[in-house]
């Protein structure tokens, strides 16, 4: 069995032994193996290609830009997604308009440790996909499974542009697979992670998992609830959500992030101007509260969306 | 002022370097002089930003850097630009919109450059540049690439960025061979030294991340071919980061939008407002290393070779909204197809 964070650790070494270019950058990703141990090892295998940084995301990430200019495919690890704000200049203004500006790719893996678990608080817990998303010039991947993780690590540090790789620490322990994959869908195709005909669900990264609780769920009273997994939300692959939404004719969009603007917001906003003759009922959406994401586990548990939630919101959107 | 040209200091450059990095300075100034009446005549769109005053720190560290270097200038370094390699004519077709230009009208003025050249673009977010640069020298160490030097320009008002110190502590830690110039010129845009930091000389920063600092008379080409030249041949020896701080006057306005009334005229009587071309020129005549008439001969030289660039620039197309790629990515497939459909 491999669980979530080894496929992670095993695709960046892989990266590592098969592209002398490619070397990982990051706080305590040398010797210590990195925050969450997705690193592990790294250091020792591949001697002076695995760097400690100094807490300084934004030199980080202008480092990793640089090092693309100079022909090398930097992963950047970032110890947790919330802290990419304070490097979000060098991603949005610096990675993401350089190839448009100047024809010169920037070829970098941005690995945000996103998403929350139960007593991580407001600045360990975030989902960041969304704003990256907003930007034009990067490609945003938010791997649901073992085999996305690794097969979208792997091709995260080969497409030619930057690369902002939202992997859910949620995921790392708790999702084990039997095995590395040996293919996989590329990276703009959308997965239908469960099929049916009653309502789709289109959802990514941890909710895939809730969403499919929830289909189980409500299978037993008798609807049968497709699950599409996004796997990447930059790009968006629409057609596969407008060709599911057409088979059931009900849409529900589920993401961890705030509920202004957003994946969720994005996707029923396109179902709703290219597909609202598919729709046999309002298009909803399921999202974390709107306030800042609390610490305690009777709190955190309520702010972002579970099966139970996931399920009443369905059921509503069933009987209209 | 003149006492001051006369003198000649004793780390006075030989004829040969001093007169080739006048001659930058020159073709720097009368090209965006140029510039400046053609924006002025509403020719240009968008600002024009001029070096006037920086033009002694800014070649002496362009002709001091080599083929391979690489190079982040700021915005008042077209004198460094041109000592560096870039072609005039870069300059000029990024100010007139020319579709030939390096930026193809994506981008504009001084967010130029040919990063696969090594000389990175510009943007506006203040000392977000070095960690390019280290990135970039890491890169050639990665290689096993030596004797190459980064460097990047900077104004007394960037070095309050977080990014300044991050950077400036990434390259320390990893020794990198970066040269930072930094161009005191009293004001950034229009908020006076007093409110911008306190130390009395920001050269002394360079103890706190333990690499080497420098202090320089940014009026005088000759301490900053000296200063500045130092600098990059102790980073190319491998002595780690060179923090060199330049003190000079602005003599523009942040842009040419900005009259500068602002700038404390005690300042520009003071010799920090000596005007470096001057003085130069002054040193050039004063050691009869030039007479008036070549130096004639060589402002006629740089005033023709600007105006063939304008004129060139001026018959070239701009850039046409119907056959532009409108793609942010390099990878076009992952284009978010959607997103494309719904742009005007």
């Amino acid at each position: 069995m491999i669980t979530y964070l080894e496929a992670i650790r095993e695709a960046q070494a892989k990266a590592l032994a098969d592209d002398p270019r490619v070397f990982i950058y990051g706080q305590d990703v040398g010797s210590f193996g990195g925050a969450f141990k997705a690193t592990k090892n790294l250091a020792k295998e591949y001697p002076g290609r695995v760097l400690d940084a100094p807490i300084s995301e934004d030199a980080i990430l202008g480092a990793a830009v640089g090092a693309a200019i100079g022909g090398m495919r930097p992963i950047i690890e970032m110890q947790y997604a919330d802290f990419s704000t304070v490097g979000f200049n060098q991603v949005v203004n610096q990675a993401a308009t350089l190839y448009w500006r100047t024809e010169t790719c920037c070829p970098i893996t941005v690995r945000l440790p996103s998403g929350g678990t139960a007593g991580s608080g407001p600045f360990h817990s975030q989902s960041m996909e969304g704003l990256y998303a907003m930007y034009p010039g990067l490609v945003v991947m938010t791997p649901a499974t073992v085999e996305d993780a690794y097969s979208m690590l792997l091709e995260a540090v080969a497409i030619d542009d930057p690369v902002i790789f939202c992997e859910h620490k949620y995921l790392y322990y708790h999702l084990k697979a039997e095995g590395l994959p040996t293919e996989a869908l590329p990276v703009g195709k959308a997965r239908i992670a469960r099929m049916g005909r009653d309502a789709t669900v289109v959802t990514y990264s941890a909710m895939v998992h809730e969403c499919l609780a929830m289909a189980e769920e409500l299978a037993t009273e008798g609807y049968e609830v497709e699950v599409v997994d996004l796997r990447s939300v930059r790009p968006l692959d629409t057609d596969t959500v407008l060709a599911s939404v057409a088979r059931t004719g009900r849409l529900l969009a589920v993401g961890e992030a705030w509920p202004w603007g957003g994946v969720t917001a994005e996707v029923v906003a396109r179902v709703a101007s290219e597909g609202f003759a598919l729709l046999d009922a309002p298009p909803r959406r399921l999202n974390a509260k709107d306030t800042p994401i609390p610490y305690h586990p009777n709190l955190w548990g309520t702010h972002r969306p579970t099966a139970q939630t996931i399920a009443r919101s369905m059921r509503e959107l069933l009987r209209l | 002022m003149l006492d001051f040209a006369k003198r000649i200091s004793a780390s006075a450059a030989t004829r040969e370097r001093f007169a080739e990095a006048y001659r930058w300075m020159l073709l720097a100034r009368v090209m965006e002089e140029k510039l400046a009446s053609l924006y002025r005549g509403g020719k240009i769109t968008g600002g024009v930003f001029l070096g006037k005053g920086q033009e002694a720190l800014s070649v002496s560290l362009g002709i001091s850097l080599q083929k391979g270097d690489l190079f982040a200038p700021l915005i008042r370094d077209q004198a460094g630009r041109l000592a560096f390699g870039e072609p005039i004519l870069d300059g000029i077709r990024t100010y007139l919109g020319s579709r030939l230009g390096p930026m193809r009208g994506r981008d504009g003025n001084v967010h130029r450059g040919r990063p696969k050249e090594g000389l990175f673009p510009m943007i506006s977010h203040l000392g977000s540049m070095i960690s390019v640069v280290c990135g970039a020298l890491m890169a050639r160490r990665f290689k096993g690439e030596t004797g190459m030097v980064g460097a990047t320009c900077l104004g007394e008002g960037g070095t309050s960025t977080g990014a300044f110190h991050e950077a400036m502590n990434l390259a320390a830690i990893e020794r990198l061979p970066l040269v930072m110039i930094v161009a005191n010129n009293q004001y950034a845009y229009s908020t006076p030294n007093s409110r911008q930091f306190v130390c009395e000389d920001l050269s002394t920063r360079a103890a706190g991340y333990g690499i080497a600092g420098h202090t320089v008379d940014g009026t005088d080409l000759d301490a900053c071919l000296s200063v500045v030249g130092n600098a990059v041949e102790r980073a190319r020896r491998g002595e780690g980061p060179q923090l060199v701080v330049a003190n000079l006057l602005r003599l523009a306005g942040h842009g040419e939008h900005d009259d500068a009334g602002y700038i404390d005229p005690a300042l520009k009587a003071s010799p920090l407002g000596r005007d470096c071309l001057k003085v130069a020129e002054e040193a050039l005549i004063a050691r009869e290393w030039v007479s008036a008439s070549e130096l004639a001969c060589w402002r006629e030289e740089a005033l023709r070779q600007v105006e063939e660039a304008i004129a060139t620039a001026q018959r070239e197309p701009a850039p046409d909204p119907n056959m532009e790629k409108w793609c942010a990515l390099a990878t076009s497939r992952l284009a978010d197809s959607y997103a494309v459909e719904q742009a005007p």
